[in-house]
């Protein structure tokens, strides 16, 4: 999202889903993960909207839409890239949209080669490296870089892209070669169209399993609700992402949307459903590695020794990522205060440096080798959560000591002694040299503060009760952690911990706990000027050191001293953006790109779908919404030649992060696996790739050893061993790894006990009885489950033969009132290399009757694979 | 005593009748309402079984879920919505929907419960709706036999033995609140409010779900004319009340009691006078 539009969310907010003429969701299980937010799409299906869901399972959300398209798990690209080829092939893209408001007319530099060229590779590719460099898929006469970041410093794999905009370097805002007419070969409308040539409906229904006819009505139903007059929505969530192919999945929704129109206007948008709370908050506060607050990229220890070099590098001349070092030195104000100046820098120098990939994976295989000596654990449940749960336990219990923090004793803080390594002998509670320390945190209703929601809302509650006993707050833990080590560096004269002792750290507290204030936490991240008096917007932001703020897209959340995120005006008192409940960034904006509501000359599209739109009379925009666009830029704005950051936006260019104010159907820059989005099959898959010789993402970050070990697939030697397609959910009775449901007796007795979904004709094959147990193996685990037969699966005919799949929700663990084995043990370490996503969506697995083996025999069964004949055969007599 | 009579009894205390209408066409399944019962009338949990019953291990009305959402996996042959059924002939899985209704105590016009129960624990709210008083209650199960729809149970565990069902968050609506189901729906599929203006809505939701092509969509429980009266609490189902595992017919049993002790009474009388005339025959 953040390569396409410029920014990492979703795009619209869900009770405008009311507003939309056809809405497909696809890898959303919407109806039972977000079943407060599925009453807008059941709102608009009551307006008349059709409702699609694509998805290998019949869910609680394809009984609510109007159709149900099945496909196979792990084939998204080829589907939404098939739908992509529709367009196209018949003429329904949104003309006047396209040519005016996405890089389509763009023309790429010479020498650029394609998929279809190359037999699934982009040109560019380094095959000792495992990389590609991008140089030769950028727009013809510039340089480009993603416009929040250089995401690949110095050949070093794991930095992380696909979160902030993207740019180029050039001159006056816009792309220097274009052809409106659409009609040059080296624009991206012609290499679009060149690069989908092949994903026909047949293709579709030979590599997805999706019937044609289903197909082609989806197709038709989304074509029909585009133009001026009508929008369609897309809705998704990890069942999209969590493939190593997950960011370009994305992309390919994106390229959807543009062509159809559908960004930035009433009923349209991407809503990427957040799968917890405030997951888009952590994001925008990241609890990533590899970003800063407001999606500022970390320095790189290679590239970034002063300020200057990070702003150069980082910024782009145009799009409002222009403006990096005002953020920047906010940032660096709220971090240091008044130790923050001209003269050092601003305090550059102290913030941490990346020197590679220090993501959660990379970290828990250092572990492994011992390079890692303490680690904390804030709720999260790798033992249970994460891809190949028992190399996770494998390496917390190489650790010397390990901190978590939750509300129950979950297994990530009692894997030492209750795992299941330990019932297996393959562990020793005696021989693990980890000291686990237990805290206990307070609940949600038991502290204050905001959540960012999946539209990007930042909500305040407040706290309902006081914690008991030992539990406190995250903020609690994290102020006074904080404060006691910088007690004890305070006689240090060393000059590395300077950053530390200097570090503006003296929040207001209260209370017999000492609790720290959240509102006043809040405060410095809205920010504020040298008189200290709150910001109102990041435009007030100043390179100079004037100005301090946590987070410049949060900038205006305290707007005025007030705090906006507690606002709680009803949506019966206000018009439907409710634009006076609580706060949303950037800038309480509720429906972003929002300028492309209205045509390049400022006029709605239609009154149907009117929402911002230019007031000569007032000279500036007006609408319902906030307006996504500078308030008095007329539609004829054109930037001087040396015009910088948002003043080389034109007045008609909607996409205000984007180094041209387009959206980007074709990504020049910030995406590591290709600038247009390719079918590759998954790491592990039974079947090969029927449109390239390339079958898997060559980009994809594997991790070759004995704790890791892989599939056979495609037809490899072993590959017959696992002949099925296994894949994770969530039901809407549980939440992620169960640590927050398996404890309560109201929720575990509606979903009491873990299960495997399989079609009538899978359990025939392996005489599978239902409710009887069915063992679930791949080189990694093997679980037992409960049988749930049923219609709500189906085999789908896959390149000529039958595939079938076994869907298991991934909620249970060892732990809390209904137990069970953890899904996620099955699963490997393969990513997807923008994001280091893990491919839990798709893998490949056998299936057998029964429950599984108790002790060494477990691990034995794992090892029994993959079946040879002779093996089969011993077995049999 | 029936709805009607409320006034009767409290005078201006008497309220407006209320209840549910639960719209099923789009029930999400998501079980909110039996948590948010539960959670606000401390209703044990009562067993962590799997049943392989689809997705419904709470399996049916009792003492212990005053709430209970059905689901039904259901193939072609039964009638299927046309969004479903025809020209899918080349789709896998196209005879195929899956229903789901949240069911509840139904508080009918005519309660059987309420007849039968000789202790007075059940009585008729100034709301219209039928509540069971805990500490009236012996548990004698008069109740259970009573209803046509098996509502009610003994609470067999914490030493409880008493006869249990859906209250209609009696203590919320004497705070102005609706009822705890109602208010965690996140579809609108549990829709509270007064009788009259729900029964209005919920014809009106039907004739638009037939003009879309859901043939089988009906009320169930929304006359006067059936055979409990009438419930506070009526469906709207896509299908025949059997598939739901609703009766197609309910009566209530004590609705027979007047001609079934009109027989009685004549099966008496006439038995004293045939003993009479045998007396007098030999006399």
């Amino acid at each position: 999202m953040g390569t396409s539009f410029g920014r990492g969310g979703a795009t619209d907010f869900q009770q405008d889903l009311a507003e939309s003429d056809c809405i497909l969701i696809m890898g959303s299980n919407m109806a039972e993960n977000h079943p407060v937010g599925f009453q807008w799409v059941m709102e608009a299906k009551a307006r008349g909207a059709t409702v699609f869901h694509a998805d290998p399972r019949f869910t609680r959300t394809s009984a609510m839409a109007d159709r149900y398209v099945p496909l196979r798990a792990g084939s998204d690209i080829a589907f939404l890239g098939g739908i992509v080829h529709y367009i196209l092939e018949h003429e329904r893209w949104f003309d006047e949209y396209v040519k005016a408001y996405t890089n389509a007319p763009v023309l790429i530099k010479d020498g650029y080669a394609d998929t279809e060229d190359l037999d699934g590779f982009f040109c560019g590719w380094d095959a000792e490296k495992g990389a590609y460099d991008s140089t030769a898929w950028e727009y013809a006469g510039t340089s480009m870089k993603s416009a929040a970041g250089q995401r690949s410093q110095g050949g070093v794999r794991g930095n992380q892209a696909g979160h902030g905009g993207a740019a180029g370097d050039f001159a006056s805002g816009d792309a220097p070669e274009l052809d409106e007419t659409l009609q040059d070969p080296r624009c991206v409308f012609q290499l679009l169209r060149k690069h989908y040539q092949r994903y026909t409906p047949e293709m579709v229904e030979q590599v997805c399993g999706t019937p044609k006819a289903d197909f082609e009505r989806l197709c038709e139903a989304l074509c029909d609700a585009s133009g001026r007059e009508r929008t369609g929505a897309f809705v998704y969530a990890v069942g999209l992402t969590q493939h190593t192919t997950g960011v370009q999945t994305i992309r390919t929704a994106a390229i959807m949307q543009l062509l159809l129109g559908n960004i930035g206007r009433p009923g349209g948008g991407i809503m990427a459903m957040r799968g917890h709370a405030s997951i888009q908050g952590s994001t925008d506060i990241p609890t990533l590695y590899d970003i800063l607050p407001g999606y500022l990229p970390m320095p790189h220890a290679a590239a970034h020794d002063v300020l200057a070099d990070y702003v150069e590098t980082n910024a782009a001349p145009n799009g409002f990522w222009g403006n990096m070092d005002r953020y920047i030195v906010s940032l660096l104000k709220a971090y240091w205060g008044e130790h923050a100046t001209a003269e050092n820098d601003y305090a550059f120098g102290y913030l941490p440096r990346i020197t590679g990939d220090h993501s959660v994976y990379q970290t828990m295989l250092d572990a492994l080798d011992g390079k890692v000596r303490g680690y904390f654990i804030l709720g999260e449940n790798p033992a249970v959560g994460s891809a190949n749960g028992k190399l996770h336990r494998r390496a917390m219990a190489n650790l010397e000591w390990l901190v978590v923090r939750d509300f129950s004793l979950i297994e990530s803080a009692t894997f030492w002694k209750d795992g299941p390594e330990v019932e297996t002998g393959e562990m020793a509670p005696d021989a693990i040299a980890t000291e686990v320390f237990f805290l206990p945190a307070a609940a949600h209703t038991e502290k204050e503060g905001t959540f960012t929601n999946t539209q990007r809302m930042l909500q305040w509650r407040d706290k309902a009760v006081e914690p008991t006993g030992d539990q406190r707050s995250e903020l609690w833990f994290a102020y006074h952690l904080g404060r006691r080590i910088r007690d004890k560096l305070a006689a240090s004269t060393e000059a590395r911990d300077e950053p530390i002792q200097r570090l503006t750290w003296d929040y207001p507290t209260s209370g017999p706990l000492d609790e720290p204030d959240a509102a006043a936490v809040l405060r410095e991240i809205n920010g504020w000027n040298a008189q200290h008096d709150p910001l109102a917007s990041f435009t007030d932001l100043a390179a100079d050191g004037s100005t301090a703020c946590g987070c410049w897209i949060y900038c205006g959340v305290y707007k005025d001293g007030v705090n906006q995120a507690a606002r709680r005006k009803p949506h019966w008192e206000q018009n439907r953006f409710a634009l006076e409940w609580a706060w949303a960034w950037p800038a309480n904006r509720r429906l972003l790109y929002n300028r492309a509501s209205a045509d390049p000359e400022g006029h709605p599209w239609s009154e149907r779908k009117k929402l911002t739109w230019w007031d000569d009379a007032q000279g500036k925009w007006v609408g319902d919404d906030v307006p996504d666009f500078e308030l008095t830029k007329p539609p004829s704005y054109r930037p001087a030649p040396d015009a910088r950051a948002q003043d080389a936006i034109a007045g008609d260019k909607p996409f205000v992060m984007q180094a041209d104010g387009r959206g980007w159907i074709f990504a020049p820059a910030g995406i590591i696996d290709g600038p247009l989005p390719t079918h590759y099959e998954p790491h592990e898959s039974p079947v090969r790739n029927p449109l390239y010789g390339q079958a898997t993402n060559p980009t994809r970050q594997q991790y070759q050893r004995p704790e890791n070990p892989y599939n056979p697939s495609r037809g490899a030697p072993g590959a017959s061993s696992y002949p099925y397609v296994v894949t994770s959910y969530r039901l809407t009775e549980h939440h992620t790894a169960g640590a927050m449901t398996r404890t309560l007796p109201y929720l575990s007795e509606l979903q009491p006990e873990l299960f495997c979904e399989v079609s009538p004709a899978l359990a025939a094959e392996r005489r599978l009885r239902h409710g009887e147990w069915a063992t679930i193996i791949t080189a990694r685990a093997a679980i037992e489950a409960r049988v749930m037969v049923t219609d709500r699966i189906a085999p789908l005919q896959v390149d000529g033969r039958t595939s079938h799949v076994v869907a298991l929700p991934y909620h249970w663990g060892y732990e809390g009132l209904s137990k069970g084995d953890a899904v996620n043990d099955l699963f490997a370490l393969a990513l997807d290399a923008n994001v280091h996503i893990q491919e839990v969506k798709a893998a490949s697995c056998d299936i057998r009757p029964g429950r599984r083996p108790r002790g060494a025999a477990r691990p034995a069964l794992v090892d029994s694979y993959p079946r040879t004949e002779a093996r089969e055969g011993r077995e049999a007599q | 005593m029936t709805p009607a009579d409320a006034h009767d009894t409290y005078g201006t205390r008497a309220r407006e009748r209320v209840g549910f209408f639960t719209d099923t066409s789009i029930c999400i399944g998501c079980k909110a309402c039996e948590v948010a019962c539960k959670e606000w009338n401390l209703v044990p949990e009562d067993g962590l079984a799997f049943t392989g019953f689809s997705y419904d291990n709470t399996v049916e009305l009792s003492a212990n879920s005053w709430r209970h959402v059905a689901f039904i996996e259901q193939s072609a042959e039964v009638g299927l919505a046309p969004n479903m059924a025809p020209e899918r002939g080349d789709v896998p899985q196209a005879d195929f929907r899956w229903l789901m209704e949240s069911d509840v105590c139904k508080h009918c016009t005519h309660a059987g419960c309420l007849d039968v129960c000789p202790t007075g624990a059940i009585l008729r709210t100034e709301f219209g709706t039928v509540v069971i008083q805990d500490d009236v209650c012996n548990g004698c199960g008069y109740c259970v036999t009573g209803c046509p729809f098996g509502v009610i149970s003994i609470r067999e565990i914490a030493h409880d033995g008493g006869a249990h069902k859906c209250t209609l968050c009696y203590d919320r609506l004497r705070g102005d609140l609706e009822p705890a189901c109602a208010k965690a729906c996140p579809t609108g599929s549990i829709q509270f409010g007064p009788l009259d203006e729900l029964r209005a809505r919920a014809r009106g939701r039907v004739a638009d779900l037939r003009d879309a092509g859901h043939t089988n969509a009906r009320l169930y429980l929304a006359s006067d004319d059936d055979g409990v009266g009438g419930a506070g609490a009526f469906f709207l189902l896509l299908d025949e009340p059997e598939v739901y595992g609703l009766p197609p017919d309910p009566v209530v049993p004590t609705r027979h009691l007047r001609s079934m002790w009109a027989w009685a009474a004549a099966a008496a009388a006439a038995l004293a006078a045939a003993s009479r005339i045998a007396a007098g025959g030999r006399r």
